[in-house]
This record gives C-alpha cells, structure tokens and sequence, in this order.
C-alpha cells in the first residue's frame, strides 16, 4: 500500500507537542506522507517541561520517547525544528506553504557530544525552566531531547567566542554563520497543532506574582520539582533557598474571570493535585492547603480525587483568594473568605503556587498564517485549516491524543481524495 | 425542605440590579476584596446567597448592605462581572421600600433623613449643613465631640476648597423645575412599581 499515495499528497502537521506528534505518526503509518513543523529547538512541547503526568504519576519522557522511535523509524516522516509556517494559500487537498527555517547554527552531524557546550563560557536564561537557572548559549534543552542536536543562540551566534567554540566540534558541526532560510512546500491538508502557553501570572495583580518571590506558578513548579530543574528537584522557597514545606495552591488564577481567561483550562485542578503529591512526597512532614471553587476531576480522573483526598496532609479550602500580600518574613499570605463558613481568613504560607491556565499559542504568535482561518472567541482554531489537541481546545494529554489520532484520519481523508 | 424561590424572584424582579444575582458563583472574592470585611455580618457572596435561599426577612433587615462605600473594589474584582455594588445599593433601597430596616440604622438615617432633605430643600448639596446635621444627630455633646475630632480634616477641605462654609446658600436657580423634576421621578417610580 506503500505506493499509493503519490509524494506530493502530504500531511503538513504543524507544532511537535504530544498532540503534533500522535497526529504525524498516526497519518505516517496508514501510508501518508508527513511534514512536521515545530518551532522550538526540540519536539514535546509543553509535556517535555512536565515533572510527572497525572493520574499515574509517572515520567512523561516515556510517553514521548515512544513517539520520537515512532518517527525516526518511519521515512514517511520530514520534520523541521526552529521552523514556523509563515504563509498558507491555496485550498483543502492543494496548499502551498511557506515555512522560514530559523539558524540552529549547529547541523545534523551533531552528535549530542556536549564538547561546544563545555568550551562555551557565555551563559544565559534557561527558557526551558523559565528562566529561573541560566544555561550556556550553545546546548540542547535536557538530556532526552530530541532531535538530539544542540542549538546555538542567535546573539551568541555573532560572537568571536562561538568561532573558537565551533573549532571544538569534533565533527565540525557548528557554523556560526547559518542564515535564515524560506523553503516552500505543496501539501493537501493541515494540522495545526501549536498548543498552549502559560497565562501570563503577572496581569492577576491582587495575587502578586513577579512582586513577591514566594509566589510561583504550576508550570515553574514543574520545572522546580524535576530533577533537570533549577533546583536539581528540590522543592524550596525562591527567596531564601529554605525548604517549602507549607505551600498552598490556588486553583482557577487568571482562569473563569471576565478580567483574565474566561474559561476553565480543565487540566489545573489536576495538576495541583499532582503537585501536591510532590511536596507531600519530599517532605512526610509537609502541608498542602488547595484553594478551589469547585473542584473539576471528571470521568477516571475521580479516582484521583479520591486518592488525594485521603491523605490527610493535604486540606481543602473552598474559596477563591481575592488577593495576596507578604509578612515580614517574606511569607506570602492568602486572604479570602472561606464560603463553607463564612470565616475571612489570613494564612501565610512559604510558597504559594497559582494554577494558572492555558493560553493558545494561535490567539497571539501561533496564528494560522492562512485566510480562511477561525477561531473561537478565546482564540482557539475552529476551522480553515485542521486543528489537534490544545490548539482546538483546553484539555489534558490523553484527550489530546484522542484529538490528534482524529485529525490523523480528517487528514488521510483529506489527503485521499486527491490520492 | 421545599426549595422556595419566590424571594430571589421578587429580588430579580424589583430590586435594582437584583436579576445580576443569579450570575454569581460563590466564590468568595468579594468578601476577601471589601475593605469593610471585618465589619460586615454577611459578606456579598452571602448576601447573595441568602436571596436565593429565600431568607427574605434576614436579608431585608440586615445592616449589611448599609455598610458599602462604594468603593467599587468588588465590582473590579468580581470574576464573574456582577455590578455588586449596584446590586447593594439596590438591596438597601428595595429593603427601605418595604419597611424593613431599622430606623436607627446610622447610614439609612443619613441616606434618607440628613443626605435626602438637604438636597431637596435647595436643589443642592450644602457641605456645612450637611455635616453638622450628621454630627450632631446624636445629640449635642457627640456633635461636639466628632467636630473636634474631625477638626483637621475640616480645615484641609476648606483650605482645599472642598468644603462649602456658608451653612445657608438659599435655593438653586431653577428651584421650580427641579421640583417638578422629583415629582416626575416618583410619578415614574410608582408606575414601574405598578408594573411590577
Ligand atoms: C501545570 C500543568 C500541568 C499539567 N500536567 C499534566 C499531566 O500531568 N497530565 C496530563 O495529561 N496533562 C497535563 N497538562 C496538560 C498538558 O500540558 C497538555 O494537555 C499538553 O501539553 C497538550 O499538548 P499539545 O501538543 O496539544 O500542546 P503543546 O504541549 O503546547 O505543544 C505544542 C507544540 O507546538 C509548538 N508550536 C507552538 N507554536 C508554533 C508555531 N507557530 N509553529 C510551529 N510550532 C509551534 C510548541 O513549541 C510545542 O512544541 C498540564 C498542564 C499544566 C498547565
Ligand atoms: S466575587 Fe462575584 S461571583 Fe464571586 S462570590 Fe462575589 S459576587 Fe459572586
Ligand atoms: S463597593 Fe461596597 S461591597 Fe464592594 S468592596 Fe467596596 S465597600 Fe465592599
């Protein structure tokens, strides 16, 4: 069935994240011919930057890693890393795309020896863990990356150093000098699945994130239990490096508010769970205390609940904070009303977690650079083109999946009927 | 327990603002973003709640909604958009329409005796009388008393020119209009009431 399909019936997928990838190897192994188009240096997205996946709690490198051998062994697949599509014309089943490839100023030869990065001595924000560590500027983002070769910062790129540094390559793989460069492509059908962002946790002002160092959020608190975080996966308070064993978690900052996201990102109540676990794990003697309007753990996820609920270092308050200030100690402290009681309380803590949401990267920088695209009110793609996993919707990794494995067949269909 | 609702319609219904009730969530940022927190019995949230449980008597006869100054800190806060301090205000008024609040109510007694009959009496608010009516309605010692207690904001507004000295400044030009003005409003009023 191999030869069917002619090669210019391709699947363009755009994004590398756990749902760009299902929706390549999917399409690729019925047969098709797949583009995929990731604009980070490495493939995973957001779930490569995750310390454990709920409900199981195990690692997500697993799960990716699967994928990326799915790839490798299947020819069927071209991919492109420090690559956006910038232009889309034409129409379902003949498009012609434009896709400007950014210099990683390190080639394919690379073997992920780490030598450039031992000779660099320039160091820079870690984007990778938020910038909460620095990291130098030629390196790959962690030890699973893929594909494994490592990347040079564009600024550094212009240095004198990085000509020294591109003679320490023992395969001659670094070239300070790469260029930007636009490669056009004719594709059927596209998958956009760019994803999710952070929200921004400096807009939420009564809750004084970037204001006070003691209050973080779920995504830097990911990063912070990982061992490859800034922490080497030590839970402590930024301010002080001490140990954070009172931490609170507020769920729905910045989310189902008219002032912020109007809606629910329906991962976060979860992953605070998760995190909860974290800290309970590191510290026997630790407490959690979530903060919640009302708490959103659907279908299996109930289990979870359940299971958190049972532990009784971690308690329960049903409110949503109106604001946090800090105590001499440097002690963020939560004020807000309790309305099972009615009880108005002030409780510090040593660290205080926002749950904060999911932002698409298509209502901002990621959108589909394609007339006939749509979008639902918070900037989520509904039509023009395909859309997978948190591109289409808010949703947690497994429903991404189910929704990219979707598009893989909208694709093939697509693809098909000019086949 | 019969769910009894009748309350928290007449409220959609009759109270300004009231029918933005139903939109509330419950989750308590109204109450954590009021400065007056500490002083109320029952929080928005609360209050709200109460409306829908039916518990028209607690509701009506609270002190709660007189304690609001309007500082509009719920409203910029409230994630679900409720104009709360509308909604208070109107409470307070529906209540005051039914004959329900206690006449000793400071702020009612201020709203509706001092504020009200100062206005209508000139056609303008008059600082001076107005102040010294609400100090000395206690009585002539706490008037006394409160003044000299408020002595230095009293001077700062004056030197401010935010105070008016002059206790009697007589009518506002056009006294007759705005006469026939009130009298068109409260004509108006009975007959949305009527409606209702
Ligand atoms: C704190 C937190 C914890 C979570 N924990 C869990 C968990 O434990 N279990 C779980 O099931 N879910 C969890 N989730 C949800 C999970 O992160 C998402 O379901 C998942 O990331 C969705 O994958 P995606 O591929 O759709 O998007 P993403 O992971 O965002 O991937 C999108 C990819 O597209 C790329 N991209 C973006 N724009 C462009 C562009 N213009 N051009 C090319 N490429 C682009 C990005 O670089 C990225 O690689 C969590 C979410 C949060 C906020
Ligand atoms: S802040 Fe708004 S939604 Fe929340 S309890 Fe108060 S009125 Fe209701
Ligand atoms: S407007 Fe009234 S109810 Fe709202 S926060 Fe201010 S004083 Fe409290």
């Amino acid at each position: 069935m191999a030869d069917v399909h002619a090669a210019g019936h391709t699947i363009l997928v755009v994004g590398g994240g756990i749902s760009g990838l299902t929706t390549a190897v999917e399409a690729a192994e019925t047969g098709y011919n797949v583009l995929l188009v990731e604009r980070d240096p490495h493939f995973g997205g957001r779930v490569a930057q995750h310390n454990q996946y709920f409900p199981k709690l195990c690692s997500p490198t697993c799960g990716l890693e699967i994928n990326y051998q799915r790839i490798k062994n299947n020819p069927r697949i071209r991919y492109m890393t420090l690559a956006e599509v910038v232009d889309i014309q034409g129409a379902e089943g003949d498009y012609t795309v434009r896709i400007r490839k950014h210099p990683r100023h390190v080639t394919e030869a690379c073997t992920g020896c780490g030598e450039c990065s031992k000779a660099c001595t320039v160091e820079v924000p870690d984007p990778y863990n938020f910038g909460m560590n620095t990291v130098k500027a030629i390196r790959n983002n962690h030890a699973m990356a893929f594909p494994v070769w490592f990347h040079m910062d564009p600024e550094y790129a212009k240095s004198e150093e990085a000509q020294k540094v591109a003679k320490v390559c023992p395969v001659g793989a670094i070239q300070p000098e790469m260029q930007a460069e636009d490669v056009t492509e004719k594709v059927s059908a596209v998958v956009w699945a760019t994803g999710w962002k952070p929200y921004d946790a400096e807009k939420i002002r009564p809750y004084g994130f970037g204001q006070y160092a003691n209050v973080t959020t779920n995504m830097r608190f990911e990063r912070m239990a990982n061992v490859y975080g800034p922490t080497g996966g030590k839970i402590v308070r930024p301010s002080d490096g001490k140990e954070a064993r009172n931490v609170a978690m507020i769920q729905c900052a910045g989310s189902r508010d008219h002032n912020y996201l109007p809606f629910c990102s329906r991962i976060c109540c979860l992953a605070s769970m998760k995190q909860a676990s974290y800290v309970r794990n590191q510290y026997p003697d630790s407490k959690v205390t979530i903060f919640y309007i009302d708490l959103r753990a659907m279908d299996r996820y109930e289990a979870f609940l359940q299971k958190t609920r049972a532990d009784q270092g971690i308690s329960w308050i049903k409110s949503k904070p109106a604001r946090i200030e800090e105590d001499a100690q440097g002690n963020p402290v939560v004020i807000g009303e309790n309305t099972l009681t009615g009880e108005r309380y002030a409780m510090p803590f040593d660290l205080v977690v926002l749950a904060t949401g999911m932002e698409p990267n298509s209502a901002q920088a990621g959108k589909v650079p394609y007339q006939g695209a749509a979008y639902d009110d918070y900037g989520f793609v509904t039509g023009g083109v395909l859309s997978a996993g948190c591109a289409a919707y808010p949703t947690d990794v497994a429903s991404s999946v189910q929704s990219a494995t979707a598009m893989a067949m909208k694709a093939i269909q697509v693809a098909g009927r000019r086949g | 327990m019969a769910y009894d609702l009748s309350f928290a319609k007449e409220v959609y219904k009759k109270s300004e603002m009231g029918h933005w009730i139903k939109m509330c969530m419950q989750c308590g940022v109204c109450a954590g973003s009021c400065p007056l927190r500490a002083h109320w019995q029952h929080s928005p949230r609360q209050l709200f709640q109460m409306v829908r449980a039916g518990k028209k008597d607690e509701v009506l006869k609270s002190s709660d909604m007189w304690m609001c100054t309007s500082c509009y800190n719920c409203i910029a806060r409230c994630p679900r958009n409720l104009p709360i301090t509308h909604i208070i205000h109107g409470l307070a008024r529906y209540a005051e329409t039914q004959g329900k609040v206690d006449p000793t109510q400071p702020t009612r007694r201020f709203a509706v005796e001092v504020f009200w009959e100062n206005i209508v009496s000139t056609g303008r608010v008059g600082e001076a009388m107005l102040t010294m009516r609400l100090y000395f309605q206690d009585g002539i010692g706490a008037g006394i008393q409160r003044g000299l207690e408020m002595k230095d904001s009293a001077l700062g507004m004056l030197k401010t020119r935010r105070l008016n000295p002059i206790p009697f400044r007589g009518k506002i030009k056009g006294y007759d209009g705005f006469k026939k003005m009130l009298a068109k409003a409260a004509e108006l009023e009975v007959k949305l009431e009527n409606k209702a």
